[in-house]
Protein backbone atom coordinates (compact mmCIF):
# COMPACT_ATOMS: atom_id res chain seq x y z
CA UNK A 1 0.00 0.00 0.00
CA UNK A 2 1.28 3.44 -0.93
CA UNK A 3 1.82 5.89 1.88
CA UNK A 4 0.09 9.14 1.09
CA UNK A 5 1.11 12.31 2.82
CA UNK A 6 -2.18 13.87 3.73
CA UNK A 7 -2.00 17.58 4.42
CA UNK A 8 -5.04 18.62 6.35
CA UNK A 9 -4.62 21.06 9.19
CA UNK A 10 -5.46 19.69 12.57
CA UNK A 11 -3.99 18.70 15.90
CA UNK A 12 -0.33 17.85 15.37
CA UNK A 13 0.44 14.15 15.22
CA UNK A 14 2.62 12.63 17.90
CA UNK A 15 5.44 12.23 15.42
CA UNK A 16 5.21 15.84 14.27
CA UNK A 17 5.24 17.06 17.87
CA UNK A 18 8.32 14.98 18.57
CA UNK A 19 10.10 16.37 15.50
CA UNK A 20 9.14 19.91 16.43
CA UNK A 21 10.46 19.63 19.95
CA UNK A 22 13.71 18.09 18.74
CA UNK A 23 14.06 20.80 16.12
CA UNK A 24 13.50 23.60 18.62
CA UNK A 25 16.13 22.00 20.82
CA UNK A 26 18.55 21.93 17.89
CA UNK A 27 17.96 25.65 17.44
CA UNK A 28 19.05 26.33 21.01
CA UNK A 29 22.65 26.67 19.90
CA UNK A 30 21.74 29.30 17.30
CA UNK A 31 21.70 32.89 18.61
CA UNK A 32 18.47 34.79 17.82
CA UNK A 33 16.84 31.68 16.40
CA UNK A 34 13.42 33.02 17.41
CA UNK A 35 13.67 35.31 14.35
CA UNK A 36 12.28 32.37 12.39
CA UNK A 37 8.87 33.71 13.47
CA UNK A 38 9.38 37.00 11.65
CA UNK A 39 9.74 35.62 8.12
CA UNK A 40 7.80 37.73 5.62
CA UNK A 41 8.06 35.15 2.82
CA UNK A 42 9.79 37.59 0.49
CA UNK A 43 11.88 34.89 -1.18
CA UNK A 44 15.20 36.75 -1.03
CA UNK A 45 16.76 33.55 0.36
CA UNK A 46 15.58 31.44 -2.58
CA UNK A 47 16.64 34.10 -5.06
CA UNK A 48 20.11 34.32 -3.50
CA UNK A 49 20.62 30.57 -3.25
CA UNK A 50 22.98 29.26 -5.95
CA UNK A 51 21.61 25.71 -5.63
CA UNK A 52 17.88 26.38 -5.19
CA UNK A 53 17.36 25.17 -8.76
CA UNK A 54 18.36 21.68 -7.58
CA UNK A 55 16.12 21.71 -4.50
CA UNK A 56 12.68 20.19 -4.12
CA UNK A 57 11.66 22.65 -1.38
CA UNK A 58 13.05 26.16 -1.70
CA UNK A 59 14.65 27.93 1.29
CA UNK A 60 11.60 30.20 1.55
CA UNK A 61 9.36 27.16 1.67
CA UNK A 62 11.55 25.63 4.38
CA UNK A 63 10.57 28.43 6.74
CA UNK A 64 6.94 28.30 5.57
CA UNK A 65 6.66 24.55 6.15
CA UNK A 66 8.16 24.82 9.61
CA UNK A 67 5.62 27.46 10.54
CA UNK A 68 2.79 25.48 8.98
CA UNK A 69 3.66 22.53 11.18
CA UNK A 70 5.01 20.10 8.60
CA UNK A 71 8.49 19.14 9.77
CA UNK A 72 8.23 15.72 8.26
CA UNK A 73 8.20 16.94 4.64
CA UNK A 74 11.22 19.08 5.44
CA UNK A 75 13.20 16.18 6.83
CA UNK A 76 12.43 14.06 3.78
CA UNK A 77 13.47 16.79 1.37
CA UNK A 78 16.54 16.82 -0.87
CA UNK A 79 16.96 20.49 0.04
CA UNK A 80 18.67 20.01 3.37
CA UNK A 81 21.37 17.86 1.74
CA UNK A 82 21.92 20.02 -1.34
CA UNK A 83 22.64 23.15 0.68
CA UNK A 84 26.30 24.03 0.09
CA UNK A 85 26.36 26.27 3.19
CA UNK A 86 27.53 29.36 1.33
CA UNK A 87 25.46 31.60 3.66
CA UNK A 88 24.12 33.79 0.83
CA UNK A 89 20.54 33.46 2.15
CA UNK A 90 21.53 34.24 5.72
CA UNK A 91 23.49 37.30 4.67
CA UNK A 92 20.66 38.85 2.70
CA UNK A 93 17.61 37.95 4.81
CA UNK A 94 15.86 41.25 5.66
CA UNK A 95 14.27 39.62 8.71
CA UNK A 96 17.73 38.52 9.96
CA UNK A 97 16.79 34.83 9.95
CA UNK A 98 19.77 32.48 10.14
CA UNK A 99 18.54 30.35 7.25
CA UNK A 100 21.77 28.37 6.79
CA UNK A 101 21.94 27.53 10.48
CA UNK A 102 18.32 26.43 10.34
CA UNK A 103 19.14 24.07 7.47
CA UNK A 104 22.07 22.74 9.52
CA UNK A 105 19.67 22.09 12.36
CA UNK A 106 17.38 20.18 10.00
CA UNK A 107 20.32 18.12 8.74
CA UNK A 108 21.29 17.18 12.27
CA UNK A 109 17.69 16.35 13.10
CA UNK A 110 17.32 14.12 10.02
CA UNK A 111 20.46 12.23 11.01
CA UNK A 112 19.34 11.98 14.62
CA UNK A 113 16.01 10.51 13.48
CA UNK A 114 17.65 8.33 10.82
CA UNK A 115 15.69 9.92 8.00
CA UNK A 116 17.85 9.51 4.88
CA UNK A 117 18.35 6.87 2.19
CA UNK A 118 20.90 4.10 2.95
CA UNK A 119 24.49 4.93 1.93
CA UNK A 120 23.30 8.45 1.47
CA UNK A 121 26.24 10.53 0.18
CA UNK A 122 26.17 13.50 2.55
CA UNK A 123 25.58 11.35 5.59
CA UNK A 124 28.34 8.90 4.61
CA UNK A 125 30.79 11.72 4.01
CA UNK A 126 30.07 13.28 7.38
CA UNK A 127 30.32 9.93 9.14
CA UNK A 128 33.65 9.11 7.50
CA UNK A 129 34.86 12.56 8.48
CA UNK A 130 33.83 12.07 12.10
CA UNK A 131 35.48 8.64 12.26
CA UNK A 132 38.86 9.94 11.07
CA UNK A 133 38.67 13.02 13.28
CA UNK A 134 37.96 11.03 16.41
CA UNK A 135 40.98 8.81 15.96
CA UNK A 136 43.58 11.30 14.72
CA UNK A 137 42.36 14.77 15.70
CA UNK A 138 43.18 15.92 12.20
CA UNK A 139 41.64 15.16 8.87
CA UNK A 140 43.40 12.93 6.38
CA UNK A 141 41.99 13.80 2.97
CA UNK A 142 43.08 10.65 1.11
CA UNK A 143 41.58 8.40 3.77
CA UNK A 144 38.36 10.42 3.83
CA UNK A 145 37.82 9.94 0.10
CA UNK A 146 38.63 6.22 0.23
CA UNK A 147 36.26 5.61 3.18
CA UNK A 148 33.58 7.63 1.50
CA UNK A 149 33.74 5.99 -1.91
CA UNK A 150 33.94 2.51 -0.43
CA UNK A 151 30.74 3.24 1.47
CA UNK A 152 28.79 4.87 -1.33
CA UNK A 153 30.14 3.88 -4.72
CA UNK A 154 33.40 1.88 -4.88
CA UNK A 155 33.50 2.22 -8.68
CA UNK A 156 33.84 5.94 -8.33
CA UNK A 157 37.22 5.29 -6.74
CA UNK A 158 38.48 4.12 -10.13
CA UNK A 159 37.22 7.17 -11.94
CA UNK A 160 38.98 9.23 -9.28
CA UNK A 161 42.33 7.54 -10.02
CA UNK A 162 43.56 9.82 -12.85
CA UNK A 163 43.10 12.92 -10.71
CA UNK A 164 44.67 11.10 -7.76
CA UNK A 165 47.72 10.28 -9.87
CA UNK A 166 48.08 13.86 -11.08
CA UNK A 167 47.88 15.07 -7.50
CA UNK A 168 50.42 12.44 -6.40
CA UNK A 169 52.85 13.49 -9.15
CA UNK A 170 52.76 17.03 -7.80
CA UNK A 171 53.37 15.69 -4.28
CA UNK A 172 49.98 16.90 -3.13
CA UNK A 173 48.84 13.73 -1.37
CA UNK A 174 49.84 12.90 2.19
CA UNK A 175 49.95 9.13 2.53
CA UNK A 176 50.13 8.98 6.29
CA UNK A 177 47.66 10.79 8.52
CA UNK A 178 49.10 13.34 10.91
CA UNK A 179 47.99 12.80 14.47
CA UNK A 180 47.79 15.25 17.33
CA UNK A 181 49.98 14.59 20.37
CA UNK A 182 47.35 15.04 23.03
CA UNK A 183 44.84 12.67 21.44
CA UNK A 184 43.78 11.28 24.84
CA UNK A 185 42.48 14.57 26.17
CA UNK A 186 41.04 15.38 22.76
CA UNK A 187 38.93 12.24 22.89
CA UNK A 188 37.85 13.05 26.43
CA UNK A 189 36.54 16.41 25.21
CA UNK A 190 34.58 14.70 22.43
CA UNK A 191 33.18 12.10 24.80
CA UNK A 192 31.91 14.77 27.16
CA UNK A 193 30.48 16.86 24.30
CA UNK A 194 28.62 13.86 22.92
CA UNK A 195 26.55 13.74 26.09
CA UNK A 196 25.08 17.09 25.12
CA UNK A 197 24.20 15.82 21.68
CA UNK A 198 21.98 12.95 22.79
CA UNK A 199 18.68 12.52 20.92
CA UNK A 200 15.70 14.10 22.64
CA UNK A 201 12.18 12.78 22.80
CA UNK A 202 8.75 14.27 23.13
CA UNK A 203 7.43 14.55 26.65
CA UNK A 204 10.34 16.67 27.84
CA UNK A 205 8.49 19.74 26.71
CA UNK A 206 4.77 20.08 27.25
CA UNK A 207 3.99 23.36 25.56
CA UNK A 208 3.25 21.82 22.18
CA UNK A 209 0.20 19.99 23.48
CA UNK A 210 -2.80 20.83 21.39
CA UNK A 211 -0.72 22.66 18.74
CA UNK A 212 -2.16 22.61 15.26
CA UNK A 213 -0.62 22.47 11.81
CA UNK A 214 -0.40 20.52 8.59
CA UNK A 215 1.67 17.67 10.04
CA UNK A 216 -1.54 16.45 11.56
CA UNK A 217 -1.90 12.88 10.46
CA UNK A 218 0.48 10.24 11.69
CA UNK A 219 1.46 8.19 8.66
CA UNK A 220 1.67 5.02 10.70
CA UNK A 221 -1.75 5.41 12.32
CA UNK A 222 -3.20 6.36 8.97
CA UNK A 223 -1.89 3.09 7.50
CA UNK A 224 -3.27 1.03 10.32
CA UNK A 225 -6.69 2.60 10.18
CA UNK A 226 -6.98 1.75 6.49
CA UNK A 227 -6.07 -1.92 7.04
CA UNK B 1 57.70 43.22 14.24
CA UNK B 2 54.33 41.60 14.80
CA UNK B 3 53.61 38.18 16.27
CA UNK B 4 50.66 35.93 15.50
CA UNK B 5 49.49 32.44 16.36
CA UNK B 6 49.11 30.42 13.19
CA UNK B 7 46.52 27.73 12.49
CA UNK B 8 47.44 25.99 9.22
CA UNK B 9 44.60 23.45 9.15
CA UNK B 10 44.49 19.95 7.72
CA UNK B 11 44.31 20.75 4.06
CA UNK B 12 47.37 23.01 4.21
CA UNK B 13 49.30 20.05 5.54
CA UNK B 14 48.78 17.93 2.45
CA UNK B 15 47.01 18.88 -0.78
CA UNK B 16 47.56 22.59 -0.34
CA UNK B 17 51.02 22.78 1.19
CA UNK B 18 51.66 25.46 -1.42
CA UNK B 19 49.25 27.77 0.42
CA UNK B 20 51.03 27.03 3.69
CA UNK B 21 54.48 27.72 2.20
CA UNK B 22 53.41 30.90 0.47
CA UNK B 23 51.64 32.34 3.54
CA UNK B 24 54.77 31.76 5.60
CA UNK B 25 57.06 33.27 2.96
CA UNK B 26 54.89 36.37 2.54
CA UNK B 27 54.59 37.06 6.26
CA UNK B 28 58.29 36.54 6.85
CA UNK B 29 59.05 38.97 4.03
CA UNK B 30 56.82 41.51 5.78
CA UNK B 31 58.66 41.03 9.11
CA UNK B 32 55.80 39.24 10.86
CA UNK B 33 56.24 36.10 12.92
CA UNK B 34 53.80 33.23 12.62
CA UNK B 35 53.92 30.85 15.58
CA UNK B 36 52.23 27.58 14.70
CA UNK B 37 49.51 26.77 17.23
CA UNK B 38 50.77 24.12 19.65
CA UNK B 39 49.23 20.69 18.87
CA UNK B 40 46.25 22.10 16.96
CA UNK B 41 43.41 19.83 15.88
CA UNK B 42 41.05 19.91 12.90
CA UNK B 43 38.53 22.75 13.23
CA UNK B 44 35.69 20.35 12.43
CA UNK B 45 34.71 22.10 9.20
CA UNK B 46 31.13 22.10 8.00
CA UNK B 47 30.95 18.31 8.22
CA UNK B 48 31.19 18.15 12.01
CA UNK B 49 28.97 21.18 12.63
CA UNK B 50 26.22 19.60 10.62
CA UNK B 51 26.34 16.26 12.44
CA UNK B 52 27.00 17.00 16.07
CA UNK B 53 26.87 20.63 16.96
CA UNK B 54 28.23 20.70 20.50
CA UNK B 55 31.07 18.35 19.57
CA UNK B 56 31.78 20.63 16.62
CA UNK B 57 31.96 23.67 18.87
CA UNK B 58 34.01 21.84 21.51
CA UNK B 59 36.78 20.64 19.19
CA UNK B 60 36.96 24.00 17.50
CA UNK B 61 37.12 25.73 20.90
CA UNK B 62 40.04 23.51 21.90
CA UNK B 63 42.12 25.41 19.34
CA UNK B 64 40.89 28.75 20.66
CA UNK B 65 41.74 27.68 24.22
CA UNK B 66 45.30 26.84 23.18
CA UNK B 67 45.57 30.12 21.25
CA UNK B 68 44.41 32.00 24.33
CA UNK B 69 47.48 30.70 26.16
CA UNK B 70 49.74 31.95 23.37
CA UNK B 71 48.20 35.46 23.69
CA UNK B 72 48.49 36.56 20.05
CA UNK B 73 45.77 36.96 17.40
CA UNK B 74 45.08 33.68 15.63
CA UNK B 75 45.61 33.61 11.86
CA UNK B 76 43.73 30.95 9.88
CA UNK B 77 44.32 31.03 6.09
CA UNK B 78 41.80 28.31 5.17
CA UNK B 79 38.39 29.90 4.69
CA UNK B 80 36.59 27.04 6.35
CA UNK B 81 38.87 27.02 9.41
CA UNK B 82 38.58 30.80 9.61
CA UNK B 83 34.81 30.85 9.52
CA UNK B 84 34.36 27.91 11.92
CA UNK B 85 36.81 29.29 14.50
CA UNK B 86 35.27 32.75 14.25
CA UNK B 87 31.76 31.32 14.50
CA UNK B 88 32.67 29.29 17.57
CA UNK B 89 34.03 32.42 19.24
CA UNK B 90 31.01 34.52 18.25
CA UNK B 91 28.36 31.98 19.26
CA UNK B 92 30.06 31.31 22.59
CA UNK B 93 30.03 35.05 23.19
CA UNK B 94 26.37 35.45 22.22
CA UNK B 95 25.09 32.40 24.07
CA UNK B 96 26.47 32.19 27.62
CA UNK B 97 24.80 28.80 27.98
CA UNK B 98 26.76 27.45 25.03
CA UNK B 99 29.96 28.86 26.47
CA UNK B 100 29.26 27.07 29.72
CA UNK B 101 28.59 23.75 27.98
CA UNK B 102 31.64 23.98 25.77
CA UNK B 103 33.86 24.89 28.71
CA UNK B 104 32.51 21.91 30.62
CA UNK B 105 33.73 19.73 27.72
CA UNK B 106 37.10 21.50 27.50
CA UNK B 107 37.62 20.96 31.23
CA UNK B 108 37.85 17.23 30.54
CA UNK B 109 40.97 18.01 28.53
CA UNK B 110 42.35 20.45 31.09
CA UNK B 111 41.50 23.54 29.06
CA UNK B 112 39.13 26.50 29.13
CA UNK B 113 38.24 29.31 26.76
CA UNK B 114 37.41 32.81 27.95
CA UNK B 115 36.70 34.62 24.67
CA UNK B 116 40.03 36.43 24.51
CA UNK B 117 41.20 35.32 21.07
CA UNK B 118 40.76 37.34 17.88
CA UNK B 119 40.44 35.07 14.85
CA UNK B 120 41.94 36.75 11.80
CA UNK B 121 42.30 35.98 8.13
CA UNK B 122 45.73 36.67 6.58
CA UNK B 123 44.09 39.02 4.08
CA UNK B 124 42.72 41.09 6.95
CA UNK B 125 46.14 41.19 8.64
CA UNK B 126 47.92 42.16 5.42
CA UNK B 127 45.61 45.09 4.77
CA UNK B 128 44.78 46.31 8.27
CA UNK B 129 47.88 45.50 10.38
CA UNK B 130 50.73 45.56 7.91
CA UNK B 131 49.17 48.01 5.45
CA UNK B 132 49.44 48.64 1.73
CA UNK B 133 52.25 51.18 2.16
CA UNK B 134 54.61 48.60 3.59
CA UNK B 135 53.53 46.05 0.98
CA UNK B 136 54.36 48.53 -1.78
CA UNK B 137 57.71 49.21 -0.16
CA UNK B 138 58.56 45.54 -0.05
CA UNK B 139 57.50 44.83 -3.66
CA UNK B 140 60.41 43.77 -5.87
CA UNK B 141 58.63 42.70 -9.07
CA UNK B 142 55.64 44.83 -10.11
CA UNK B 143 52.96 42.59 -11.58
CA UNK B 144 52.26 44.95 -14.49
CA UNK B 145 50.05 43.43 -17.12
CA UNK B 146 48.77 40.57 -14.98
CA UNK B 147 44.97 40.49 -15.12
CA UNK B 148 43.44 38.99 -12.03
CA UNK B 149 39.94 37.76 -11.24
CA UNK B 150 39.69 38.10 -7.46
CA UNK B 151 37.60 35.23 -6.15
CA UNK B 152 36.81 35.60 -2.45
CA UNK B 153 34.39 32.68 -2.14
CA UNK B 154 31.80 32.37 0.59
CA UNK B 155 33.30 31.80 3.91
CA UNK B 156 35.67 34.67 4.57
CA UNK B 157 33.06 37.32 3.84
CA UNK B 158 29.97 35.60 5.23
CA UNK B 159 27.84 35.08 7.28
CA UNK B 160 28.63 38.02 9.61
CA UNK B 161 30.18 41.25 8.46
CA UNK B 162 33.87 40.86 9.17
CA UNK B 163 36.86 42.70 7.78
CA UNK B 164 35.31 43.26 4.36
CA UNK B 165 31.99 43.84 2.62
CA UNK B 166 29.80 40.79 2.22
CA UNK B 167 28.59 41.50 -1.31
CA UNK B 168 31.41 43.55 -2.83
CA UNK B 169 34.63 42.85 -0.93
CA UNK B 170 37.63 44.91 -2.03
CA UNK B 171 40.59 43.93 0.16
CA UNK B 172 42.13 41.55 -2.37
CA UNK B 173 41.49 44.00 -5.25
CA UNK B 174 43.27 46.77 -3.33
CA UNK B 175 46.12 44.45 -2.45
CA UNK B 176 46.82 43.52 -6.06
CA UNK B 177 46.45 46.99 -7.51
CA UNK B 178 49.04 48.06 -4.93
CA UNK B 179 51.54 45.64 -6.47
CA UNK B 180 50.74 46.68 -10.04
CA UNK B 181 48.29 44.04 -11.24
CA UNK B 182 44.99 44.80 -12.97
CA UNK B 183 41.74 43.55 -11.43
CA UNK B 184 39.19 42.54 -14.04
CA UNK B 185 35.47 43.13 -13.64
CA UNK B 186 34.39 40.04 -11.74
CA UNK B 187 30.82 39.88 -10.47
CA UNK B 188 31.27 36.25 -9.35
CA UNK B 189 33.68 37.22 -6.57
CA UNK B 190 31.52 35.97 -3.69
CA UNK B 191 29.53 33.26 -5.46
CA UNK B 192 29.70 29.70 -4.17
CA UNK B 193 31.91 27.12 -5.96
CA UNK B 194 29.84 24.23 -4.65
CA UNK B 195 32.17 23.30 -1.81
CA UNK B 196 31.75 19.77 -0.55
CA UNK B 197 28.97 19.14 -3.08
CA UNK B 198 31.75 18.15 -5.49
CA UNK B 199 31.87 14.79 -3.73
CA UNK B 200 28.13 14.42 -3.06
CA UNK B 201 26.19 16.18 -5.85
CA UNK B 202 28.87 16.52 -8.48
CA UNK B 203 26.61 17.88 -11.25
CA UNK B 204 25.52 20.81 -9.08
CA UNK B 205 29.07 21.68 -8.03
CA UNK B 206 30.38 21.41 -11.60
CA UNK B 207 27.76 23.91 -12.76
CA UNK B 208 28.65 26.41 -10.03
CA UNK B 209 32.40 26.06 -10.61
CA UNK B 210 31.96 26.37 -14.35
CA UNK B 211 30.15 29.69 -13.97
CA UNK B 212 33.00 31.05 -11.86
CA UNK B 213 35.65 30.11 -14.44
CA UNK B 214 33.48 31.19 -17.37
CA UNK B 215 33.02 34.68 -15.94
CA UNK B 216 36.79 35.09 -15.44
CA UNK B 217 37.48 33.94 -19.00
CA UNK B 218 34.86 36.26 -20.46
CA UNK B 219 36.34 39.22 -18.64
CA UNK B 220 39.84 38.52 -19.90
CA UNK B 221 41.50 37.37 -16.67
CA UNK B 222 44.89 35.58 -16.83
CA UNK B 223 44.21 33.79 -13.58
CA UNK B 224 41.73 33.37 -10.76
CA UNK B 225 43.08 34.18 -7.33
CA UNK B 226 41.47 32.61 -4.30
CA UNK B 227 41.78 32.41 -0.53
CA UNK B 228 40.19 29.01 0.01
CA UNK B 229 41.73 25.54 -0.41
CA UNK B 230 38.40 23.93 -1.26
CA UNK B 231 37.62 26.53 -3.92
CA UNK B 232 41.12 26.08 -5.33
CA UNK B 233 40.59 22.32 -5.47
CA UNK B 234 37.16 22.52 -7.10
CA UNK B 235 38.17 25.11 -9.68
CA UNK B 236 41.52 23.58 -10.53
CA UNK B 237 41.37 19.82 -10.15
CA UNK B 238 37.89 19.57 -11.65
CA UNK B 239 38.56 21.80 -14.66
CA UNK B 240 38.93 18.72 -16.85
CA UNK B 241 35.57 17.43 -15.64
CA UNK B 242 34.00 20.80 -16.34
CA UNK B 243 35.48 20.80 -19.84
CA UNK B 244 34.05 17.33 -20.41
CA UNK B 245 30.61 18.14 -19.05
CA UNK B 246 30.20 21.47 -20.84
CA UNK B 247 32.37 20.92 -23.95
CA UNK B 248 34.56 23.86 -22.98
CA UNK B 249 38.28 24.25 -23.24
CA UNK B 250 39.31 26.06 -20.07
CA UNK B 251 42.87 26.05 -18.84
CA UNK B 252 42.64 28.77 -16.23
CA UNK B 253 45.39 28.98 -13.57
CA UNK B 254 43.93 29.01 -10.07
CA UNK B 255 46.33 30.53 -7.54
CA UNK B 256 46.28 31.40 -3.87
CA UNK B 257 46.49 35.11 -3.21
CA UNK B 258 49.67 34.60 -1.21
CA UNK B 259 51.28 32.87 -4.20
CA UNK B 260 50.67 35.88 -6.43
CA UNK B 261 51.77 38.29 -3.71
CA UNK B 262 54.89 36.15 -3.25
CA UNK B 263 55.74 36.60 -6.92
CA UNK B 264 55.58 40.36 -6.40
CA UNK B 265 57.96 39.95 -3.46
CA UNK B 266 60.43 38.21 -5.75
CA UNK B 267 60.04 34.60 -4.66
CA UNK B 268 60.37 31.89 -7.28
CA UNK B 269 57.51 29.68 -8.44
CA UNK B 270 58.90 26.62 -6.67
CA UNK B 271 59.35 28.52 -3.39
CA UNK B 272 55.67 29.43 -3.57
CA UNK B 273 54.52 25.98 -4.68
CA UNK B 274 53.18 27.29 -7.98
CA UNK B 275 54.88 24.35 -9.69
CA UNK B 276 52.49 22.09 -7.76
CA UNK B 277 49.48 23.52 -9.58
CA UNK B 278 47.75 21.34 -12.14
CA UNK B 279 46.71 24.00 -14.65
CA UNK B 280 48.66 26.30 -16.95
CA UNK B 281 51.19 28.85 -15.75
CA UNK B 282 50.81 32.64 -15.81
CA UNK B 283 52.84 35.33 -17.56
CA UNK B 284 54.37 38.17 -15.61
CA UNK B 285 56.26 40.90 -17.46
CA UNK B 286 56.29 38.62 -20.47
CA UNK B 287 57.94 35.73 -18.65
CA UNK B 288 56.00 32.52 -18.16
CA UNK B 289 55.87 31.42 -14.55
CA UNK B 290 56.00 27.63 -14.28
CA UNK B 291 55.65 25.13 -17.15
Amino acid sequence: MKIVNIKVPGKLSWKEQDLRVSFLRQLEAVPNSEKIKSCIQCGTCTGSCPVSYAMDISPREVIALFRAGDMESLLHSKTIWVCASCYACQTRCPALIKVTDIIYALKRLAMEKNIYPPNFPVYSLSQSFVKIMNSYGRLHEARLLVFYFVKTNPFKLFSFMPLGLRMAKKKRIAYMPSKIKDIKNFQKIIKKAEQFDMPRTVGEVQYLKGAVGYGAVDKKTELESKK
Amino acid sequence: MMDYSYFPGCSLESAHSSYNDSVKKVFKHLDSNLHELEDWNCCGATAYMSVKEIVGFAISARNLAIAEKQKWDLIAPCSSCYTILAKTHRYMKELPELKERVNECLKEGGLSYNLKVKVRHPLDVLINDIGLEKIKEKTKVRLDGLKIANYYGCQIVRPEKGFDDREEPMTMDNLFSAVGATNVYYPMKVKCCGGMLMTTYEDVALKLSKEIIECAVNNGANCIVTTCPLCQMNLEAYQDEINKAYSTNYNMPILFFTQVLGLAFGFSDSELGIDKNLTAGIKINGALIHQ
